[in-house]
């Protein structure tokens, strides 16, 4: 139909590849930032909840509250970061603080929460036992429980992935760049073309982290383990 | 002796008529190897009595349970109850005239002990009234007082108690026959004896009929009028009343099935009061025997107190004879016919 | 830095009317988003309880829908549906049954096989199992399926803003308040929608625990046989 030949086109051009608008370029803002935001938004939320499920302290606040976190619309925090961070991006050609925090605080939760659960859902009697063993805490927390732990903790960081990427998406219509802006540009354009490109490339961006965040899970479940569904 | 007269339903009797069941996928040329597999399996237990199906694990005895209210259905053979097979009637009423107690209880998480018990009466369309009115009358019957426990839900319940609740409920619809699988094993001893023995004496009061399958020997003795007793590949190795089992095992399975220790066994079968003494003589610091003492009590006694005998009471205290290791040992040499009903 | 307050106080006032509305629209289209999608997803999980070899299907159909990015799964429409309602409620519906799907097929699950053989036993037809034993030791997750796809719907809702001034329930203001520089506009759709998603996850636990007494007192055990 008109719309895939279209879309054919468009990707299919060159000129599309080079410049500040091409591909490669939008892949880049989008899959580097969600890259960013994940590591930094990992490097505050994995030590936490190791330490909560571990120390089994403040978890009642995590139950009580995971779920509230969720509720949290993306573009709505998009949205409410504006006003707040436009001093901040007065320097940059476009704006980049909304969506990146938005990003870091979005995936905080299935980071956390999972890192929690895996942590805490470990057999008791296991730990006791490890712990009359003589080991010492850390070595518990490392050797025992973050590796019957891990898959969960990648469905997490799956979670999360899936999250940030689709949050930079929505901050195309805030100013952001990355894939979605070929969406936002193609609609002010009336360049259907481009808008699916933009909708394809995303969608692929998706699916394949997806399927990579799944085969992490896979290689990650020791074949000791039964599995599980989680997250 | 039969409680038909007392307004109870009339119990039914139940007889297994070369009952076969045979899985696809067993192992062995006939298939009829496969665990859990039943093999030509006869008997008749007559209404009020209790038959213990007895047996090690995989011989059967829960597969030919579940055949009687056909949750399995068997490959060959009949299941008769008052005469009629059981295949020939509607499944669902069958079932709702059968009483079903399993050893994980399986109530229902969701309704109060209350609104368990009366699960099949307001099945079937009893009024609320008469549903609260029988509801009270079991679980007074299996030693709950129904004020305090109508209303609570089976996740506060002790083991024990739920156990009670499950035949509560089993009685509810006024059953001619009672299925129980392994009722009392999943509590601890000191509590399952309590639960066998007013379930002895709730039967006592009922007596209705009853098909028990067990793991543990003792627990048949202890219950059962019949056992059968079963051996892997689903095979009857023995039929009869305990003492029977006990002083003639019909082959060397059920020897050792039933213990080196048979001997003993069934002389807790045998009380104080049943034996014929010699007059007792007037010595002093021998011990005293109440008449429902077993035997096997009795003999544990005096070895331990190296006493050469012991004095029988009578029901009032009175001495009434005199109890020798030797009077104990013939009873061993009597058959007893066991407590079959009239 | 300007002199304009942060919160435009009496716009907020003079236009209480058309929040209300926004509001309204919001939940509606959540509410039909929600309905739909568990009517489908209760008959997904239907036959992927019956036929079990289908779940693993249906669970990746459903996450890979829910991992393409609703800006993207709303743009792609608009080209085929229009900006009409329908464009807005066909990824909404989609986007539950990654949520519903594997709760509602748990729950049934998680009806202990014990309670299932007794109820068998006992002579309950296949019908009144299913009605009286197996659907209400359902609901804990059933309800907690409800409860995410429900919150998760109503976050989605306000992408759809990007459809048009039309839709997008709060989510308009989020939009036009940006595109204006206008910050109470902001905060009114931002806060409110928030507000909204998280007022519904509380509605949900509340619902939870008046639908299941018997999980409430788990923890008040009898010492004695």
């Amino acid at each position: 139909m008109d719309l895939i030949a279209a879309t054919g086109a468009w990707l299919a051009d060159p000129a599309h590849w080079q410049g500040p608008n091409g591909i490669p370029i939008r892949l880049f803002e989008h899959v580097g930032l969600s890259g960013v935001s994940l590591v930094l938004s990992a490097l505050v939320a994995l030590p936490l909840g190791l330490w909560i499920g571990h120390t089994g302290r403040f978890s009642w606040w995590i139950v009580g509250s995971a779920n509230a976190w969720r509720a949290l619309p993306s573009f709505a925090v998009i949205g409410l970061l504006v006003p707040f961070t436009t001093v901040l991006d007065a320097n940059l050609g476009f704006t980049l603080y909304p969506t990146l925090i938005a990003m870091v605080v979005l995936a905080g939760p299935p980071i956390l929460v999972n890192a929690y659960q895996g942590v805490a859902g470990v057999d008791r009697d296991l730990v006791e036992a490890a712990r009359a063993m003589g080991m010492k805490e850390r070595q518990i927390l490392a050797g025992l429980e973050i590796p019957i732990a891990l898959p969960v903790l990648a469905t997490g960081m799956r979670s999360a992935a899936v999250q940030v990427i689709a949050t930079a998406t929505l901050g195309a219509e805030f100013g952001f760049g990355g894939l979605g802006r070929l969406i936002v540009l193609g609609d002010a354009n009336q360049d259907n073309g481009e808008l699916f490109a933009g909708v394809v490339l995303v969608a692929a961006l998706a699916l394949t982290t997806l399927g990579l965040f799944v085969l992490l899970e896979r290689r990650l479940t020791s074949p000791g383990l039964s599995s599980r569904t989680a997250g | 002796m039969t409680a038909a007269g007392r307004g109870h339903a009339r119990a039914a009797s139940l007889e297994f008529r070369g009952v076969t069941k045979r899985y696809r996928d067993a192992a062995g040329a006939d298939g009829a190897a496969a665990r859990g597999a039943v093999n030509d399996l006869s008997f008749e237990v007559p209404a009020g009595a209790i038959c213990v199906l007895v047996g090690p694990s995989g011989c059967g005895k829960t597969t030919s349970l579940k055949m009687v209210n056909r949750l399995i259905e068997p490959t060959a053979g009949e299941i008769l109850l008052d005469g009629a097979n059981v295949m020939t009637e509607d499944v669902t009423a069958l079932r709702r005239r059968i009483g079903y107690v399993i050893q994980q209880v399986g109530l229902f998480p969701h309704l109060t002990v209350g609104r368990n018990v009366a699960v099949i009466p307001a099945l079937v369309g009893w009024s609320e009234d008469r549903q609260q009115a029988r509801t009270d009358e079991l679980l007074s019957l299996v030693g709950l007082d129904p004020a305090q426990y109508r209303s609570r839900y089976p996740a506060q319940l002790s083991g024990g108690e739920r156990q009670r609740v499950g035949v509560a409920r089993a009685l509810a619809a006024d059953p001619p026959l009672m299925l129980m699988d392994e009722p009392f094993a999943a509590v601890d001893p000191i509590v399952r004896e309590r639960l066998q023995d007013e379930f002895l004496r709730l039967q006592r009061e009922l007596a209705k009929t009853i098909l028990f399958v067990t793991h543990d020997v003792d627990e048949a003795i202890k219950m059962g009028d019949l056992i059968a007793v079963m051996e892997e590949g689903g095979r009857l190795a023995q039929f009869g009343p305990p003492d029977q089992v006990l002083a003639h095992p019909a082959s060397d399975f059920v020897a050792r099935f039933v213990g080196a220790d048979r001997g003993l066994k069934r002389l807790s079968l045998v009380t104080i009061g049943d034996l014929k003494l010699e007059p007792a003589p007037d010595r002093p610091g021998l011990p005293a025997f109440r008449p429902e003492t077993s035997l096997r009590d009795a003999l544990s006694v005096l070895l331990v107190a190296d006493a050469r005998g012991g004095i029988a009471l009578d029901d009032a205290g009175r001495p009434r004879g005199f109890v020798t290791v030797d009077a104990i040992a013939s009873a061993l040499a009597e058959d007893r016919p066991g407590r079959l009903p009239a | 830095m300007s002199s304009e307050p942060l919160v435009r106080w009496d716009w907020l006032f003079a236009h209480l009317g058309p929040i209300a509305d926004r509001m309204g629209q919001h939940l509606y289209l959540a509410g039909i988003a929600v309905g739909l999608g568990f009517a489908i997803s209760f008959a997904l999980a239907a036959v992927s309880i019956r036929r079990r070899r289908l779940y693993p299907f249906v669970t990746l159909l459903a996450t890979a829908a829910y991992t393409i990015p609703s800006f993207a799964l709303f743009a792609a429409l608009v080209p085929v549906t229009g900006l009409t309602v329908l464009t807005a409620e066909i990824p909404l519906v989609l986007y539950t049954f990654v949520l519903f799907v594997p709760n509602i097929v748990a729950g049934f699950d998680s009806v202990p096989w014990d309670v299932l053989d007794a109820a068998d036993g006992m002579g309950f037809t296949r019908g009144q199992r299913w009605w009286r034993v197996e659907l209400p030791l359902a609901v804990p997750l059933v309800v907690a399926g409800l409860r995410l796809a429900s919150v998760s719907t109503i976050g989605l809702v306000t992408v759809s803003a990007i459809l048009g001034d039309s839709l997008g329930g709060l989510g308009y203001y989020i939009l036009d308040g940006y595109h204006r520089h206008f910050t109470t506009e902001i905060l009114v759709g931002g806060l409110l929608s928030i507000a909204l998603a998280v007022f519904a996850d509380v509605a949900f636990v509340l619902l939870q625990r008046f639908l299941t007494p018997w999980a409430a007192r788990r923890t008040e055990k009898a010492r004695w046989t």
